[in-house]
């Protein structure tokens, strides 16, 4: 009596399993349009970039990012993002603080003002800035006068790229603040800690990975980006020039040589970019398993 | 005194969340303030420990004027609603964190977070984080981490909100225990007027940002100072009979109300307690049908209808219920032993809850 019973009760499971979940046909058809999305607009063309480097044999590959030109684009790039990063950080921590734990009037138009540099176009972007710091611009004249140098210089890129990256500490930070409220900053107060105690043990450790993040992507677009970088630069070779600059100052010298130097500066920030997802593959997976530690250790004892 | 607030007031923009508030804690008491939400404790609390400064008043804690002082400064232990431990620390650090914020001698914070463990049960939980606690297991942490540093108050708010049920019966208990043994003077808040009663030995009862009466929970249940409190604490039965004569009357029910203008309607109020209910139709002078019995453990309450479809609330208790052989449908008779009057129509019926300071004076016994 018993079996026909669980037999049925197993053909309700089933008809019910199919009824929730895609057949396996959808699930593979899914899974193979996925990839090969991804092999043919991600992999292959960086795949290229790496074989573009090397036509011209490994020799070439080193003697093109060595010459004197892209060694300084290199270095500048690392300059621009050596500024941008921490500043953003500062500035995200500061924005992402007042919005997530303070009550304020305007508080949307903020929110609204931070994310302005994901909406302007980068070429427009950099235009401000000549239009504000350039011979004919507002404060041009004056900053002339001093002999004060910002566009078509470094100061003017720095300027540039800090806007384009300014949203991404501050809009991954945010989230991570307002879920977190302030109750765990009150009870740091209340068991005496000052406010440098409270945001350094409490604050901090609390928003670590959404921090991470945010410089990670931060620095990759810092060190990535064109549009306003490319008009506050004025394009002087080894001196504002950085390494998206110089990849297209050699590839438009249209020569064989030129172009495999180009690929080989692009292969570099593509492995810088690479780079940046391995340290956050890394950390994530640090993190994971510091965890699961505590949890054998707990499980243990 | 412990905590002393005179006058205290606090504004939020143009409302009062506190409105000119004066009570008085003693030393080692087990203080609960209660309420409806948004009726201002949680502000009372927040003001007493220094997370929200009062527009007006002061606030005294162990006859010191504490309003200029910070939170760090005035030595409260504070536990908040959904514990705010701190996630990246594990249990152990949690505690420690006031020891280190105040330079404890590091063998001083291991034998005080031993000793802490030990008196709450935590042994053998040091190194978990607090995700991986129960809710219980939080709210232990979150006390023995606010009593870590020694404070001279412990504030508790709402503490037993975040647990279910059956654990919260435990943790009151528990708590009870806990402030017999250390004998901290402490303040919780709650909405839950079963849980002041059963665990507070005085308390405040606010409504509105007003302050509506301090008490034992005796006190406040059998002499409440008015018709907010009355209804807020225990149940009640309120009708409102009209006057003619010296008599209020509705349905078949009247109460003597001598000295009432006639024509007038009141509002008058009784326990379910004092409703007298026999299966012996000759004993009492109402009679009604016993429409439902509620079990509600060892007491039940019944609901009564009146033959003019008035319905009235009942409390007795099993043994009397089942030695008078009573069931739902059955017919019976009933007495009020004690009513209240709650309101006059001439200092307004309408707007509930809203009456204040004015004792209601007990009518009249054995109707």
């Amino acid at each position: 009596m018993a079996e026909p019973g669980t037999r049925i009760r197993g053909g309700a499971q089933q008809a019910s399993q199919r009824g929730t979940e895609e057949s396996p046909l959808a699930k593979w058809v899914l899974i193979a349009i996925t990839l090969a999305f991804c092999f043919v607009f991600l992999l292959l063309p960086l795949l290229n970039v790496f074989a573009q480097a090397l036509t011209k044999g490994l020799g070439h590959y080193w003697q093109s990012l060595a010459e004197p030109d892209s060694r300084a684009a290199i270095w500048l790039t690392l300059v621009v993002a050596a500024i941008c990063v921490p500043l953003n950080m500062l500035f995200g921590l500061a924005a992402a603080w007042a919005i997530a734990k303070f009550e304020f009037r305007c508080k949307s138009l903020l929110i609204t003002l931070i994310d302005l540099p994901f909406s302007v176009s980068p070429v427009v972007a950099g235009l401000m800035f000549v239009v504000l710091f350039g011979l004919q611009g507002f404060f041009g004249n004056r900053l002339a006068a001093h002999g004060v140098k910002i566009i078509f210089a470094v100061p003017g890129m720095v300027l540039a790229t800090v806007f384009i990256t300014f949203p991404f500490v501050a809009r991954e930070l945010i989230p991570v603040m307002q879920a977190n409220g302030t109750e765990q900053e009150e009870a740091a107060l209340t068991l005496g800690a000052n406010g440098w105690q409270t945001f350094w043990h409490v604050t901090l450790p609390s928003v670590k990975w959404g921090l991470i993040y945010g410089i990670i992507l931060c620095n990759a677009r810092a060190m990535g980006e064109f549009g306003a970088v490319s008009v506050v630069s004025g394009h002087i070779a080894g001196l504002t020039e950085t390494m998206p600059l110089r990849v297209q100052v050699l590839y438009e010298g249209a020569t064989a040589a030129s172009t495999a130097a180009a690929f080989a500066v692009a292969s570099l920030l593509a492995l810088l970019a690479l780079f940046t997802l391995g340290v956050k593959c890394l950390l994530e997976w640090k993190q994971a398993r510091a965890e699961r530690l505590i949890v054998a250790r707990v499980e243990r004892s | 005194m412990s905590i002393e607030l005179k006058g205290v007031t606090k504004l939020f923009g143009d409302h009062a969340a506190v409105n000119n508030v004066t009570f008085s804690v003693k030393e080692g008491e087990l203080m609960a303030l209660l309420g409806p939400s948004g009726g201002g404790k949680t502000t009372v609390l927040r003001m007493i420990a220094g997370l929200e400064m009062p527009t007006a008043g002061d606030v005294f804690i162990r006859g010191q004027r504490v309003n200029d002082l910070s939170v760090q400064q005035r030595n409260i232990g504070f536990v908040f609603q959904n514990y705010a431990l701190f996630k990246n620390m594990n249990v152990s650090r949690n505690i420690a964190f006031g020891l280190k914020i105040k330079r404890w001698k590091r063998a001083n914070i291991r034998a005080r977070i031993e000793e802490l463990l030990k008196l709450f049960g935590l042994e053998g939980l040091e190194r978990r984080f607090p995700h991986q606690l129960s809710g219980g297991q939080r709210q232990r942490v979150a006390i023995a981490r606010a009593l870590a540093p020694q404070p001279t108050v412990l504030l508790l708010d709402e503490p037993f909100g975040a647990v279910d049920a059956r654990i919260r019966q435990e943790l009151r208990e528990w708590l009870v225990t806990l402030h017999h043994d250390l004998n901290v003077t402490t303040v919780f808040v709650t909405h839950d007027q079963e849980e002041a009663l059963e665990v507070a030995n005085r308390i405040v009862i606010f409504s509105g940002g007003v302050l509506e009466q301090v008490g034992t929970p005796r006190e406040v249940y059998d002499q409440p100072a008015n018709e907010f409190v009355a209804r807020f604490i225990g149940a009640m039965n309120v009708l409102e009979p009209e006057v003619r004569g010296g008599v209020a009357r509705i349905g078949e029910l009247e109460f003597p109300a001598p000295g009432e203008a006639d024509g007038q309607r009141i509002r008058i109020g009784f326990r379910p307690y004092a409703v007298q209910v026999s299966s012996d139709l000759t004993q009492h002078r109402y009679h009604a049908m016993l429409q439902h019995t509620f079990f509600l453990g060892v007491l039940l309450r019944l609901e009564l209808e009146l033959p003019s479809g008035l319905t009235i609330r009942a409390r007795m208790t099993k043994e009397d219920y089942a030695h008078q052989g009573l069931e739902d449908g059955r017919q019976v008779s009933f007495q009020i032993r004690q009513y209240r009057l709650l309101a006059r129509e001439a200092i307004g019926l309408q707007p509930e809850a809203e009456l204040q300071s004015e004792t209601p004076p007990v009518l009249g016994d054995n109707i």
